[in-house]
């Protein structure tokens, strides 16, 4: 009875939310004239503007948009809040109100400041400007940048995914007070954690430590992978693929493997022993580069890297079905690209796992590393 | 344009550095099945920074 009261709920609120992606996708798209040009549309830039377009962070939640019979551009999804930190203070408004414009055309006026949206960055107006200037390579000249605490696409895909992991483990872990077995989704969980407790944690940070970091590596383990799971589902998440959010990531790995570090470490680190003197303080510099720039750096980037390049091929391969149907005709481009797209999705489920595994991995290896004890030496 | 060259070199070092840890990590587990779980863990930790090195070349190569 739970169960059906749950998804009872459930649907309720994908209701509402259906409802209000209507509403939102009615009083979208008055102006766009590109399209008005003959129909002449140059297929491979606008696949390549599609693709940049998913790369990057956006302040509104679109499923897909699509230009109807009369020439309207119409936006599916749902718009987010801005959050905004202006020479006036916090501004907070929906990002309706750019009404899907990015290249600074529609002013939003928020108290006695004006705001514009180019290239998904929100700009502050100069004091009198009222419309933005672009010199030749389309700076604004007459707008500056504001501090923007939006609650971007990403943003709410880690919140939406944060609150999912909160919901599961919290009910995993009451699962296991009141009794030894987990039951229903618990039960799938419970595995997956013993593995980055048993196969991650345990031989990399070793025997005595594990205990603590457990913790650190279990959350990071789900975040990541729920994170691009959901990066490879219709909707358009492409969280881990924001090189802002597998920084902090690499710099909780690093703030964590420096605070535990103990005097072994920090010995092996400044003052190695066993070489010659001289030799000492060239490897001190190694070392610190080492632990302070290119493990962070390297965590940063592969995960980054990774999600964005995975993206990228999914999103070519899905457009071949419209860039080569000149050459290959429609049924044949289409095939090519299904068959194409389904194999490379399915490569992309196991690098969703494999980046999470090894960003686990190399974080409990750094932060074995910096606890390690030696008896001998 | 060379930068694109420098990191498509890379690539190619990349590619030939992956071979080899994969080909010898086939060898080990064909020798030695029971150490499988260990040679499997190494070759992800040396595969995960060689493929580190080759993003890493490509995100410059394209940046510069």
């Amino acid at each position: 009875m739970k169960i059906v009261q749950k998804s009872i709920k459930l649907l309720t609120l994908v209701a509402i939310a259906l409802c209000s992606f209507q509403s939102f996708a009615s009083d979208s798209g008055k102006k766009d004239n590109n399209q008005n040009d003959g129909g002449v549309v140059d297929t491979k830039s606008e696949v390549d503007k599609y693709i940049q377009h998913h790369i990057q962070d956006a302040h509104d939640f679109t499923l897909f948009s699509y230009t109807n019979d009369a020439g309207e551009r119409k936006h599916v999804g749902f718009p987010l809040p801005v959050i905004v930190w202006t020479s006036e203070g916090l501004k907070t408004f929906m990002s309706s109100k750019f009404h899907h414009d990015d290249n600074g055309e529609e002013i939003v006026t928020a108290g006695n400041v004006k705001l514009a949206k180019i290239h998904g960055k929100i700009y502050e107006l100069d004091a009198g400007a009222s419309k933005v200037d672009f010199d030749a390579e389309h700076h604004a000249t007459n707008a500056h940048k504001v501090l923007d605490f939006s609650i971007t696409k990403s943003v709410f895909g880690i919140l939406v995914v944060g609150f999912l992991m909160l919901f599961w483990f919290i009910r995993l872990a009451r699962q296991y007070k009141k009794k030894s077995i987990p039951t229903g989704f618990g039960r799938a969980l419970e595995p997956l954690v013993i593995y980055v407790r048993d196969e991650i944690a345990r031989p990399n940070i070793g025997e005595k430590h594990y205990r603590k970091f457990t913790g650190y590596l279990l959350t990071v383990f789900f975040f990541i992978w729920l994170l691009n799971l959901a990066g490879l589902t219709p909707l358009g998440f492409n969280v881990t693929g924001q090189i802002a959010v597998t920084a902090a990531l690499a710099i909780f790995t690093l703030i964590i493997y420096t605070a535990s570090g103990n005097k072994h470490y920090w010995k092996h680190m400044l003052w190695m022993d066993g070489i010659p003197v001289f030799v000492k303080p060239i490897l001190a510099i190694i070392e610190l580069a080492g632990a302070f720039l290119i493990k962070p750096f390297s965590l940063l980037i592969r995960l980054f890297a990774n999600i964005t390049a995975g993206h990228i091929v999914v999103m070519s391969l899905i457009a071949i079905m419209f860039v080569m149907r000149e050459s290959l005709g429609t049924v044949g481009s289409t095939g090519l690209s299904i068959v194409l797209s389904i194999l490379i999705a399915l490569i992309e489920v196991l690098v969703a796992f494999l980046q999470a595994y090894i960003f686990t991995m190399l974080s409990a290896l750094f932060i074995g590393m910096a606890v390690e004890e030696h008896e001998h030496h | 344009m060379y930068n694109l060259i420098g990191a498509g070199l890379v690539v190619i070092g990349a590619g030939i550095g992956l071979g080899q840890i994969g080909g010898k990590a086939m060898e080990g587990i064909a020798r030695q099945p029971e150490a499988t779980g260990k040679i499997q863990t190494a070759m992800i930790i040396v595969a995960a920074l060689l493929e580190g090195l080759a993003f890493g070349a490509l995100i410059l190569g394209k940046g510069a």
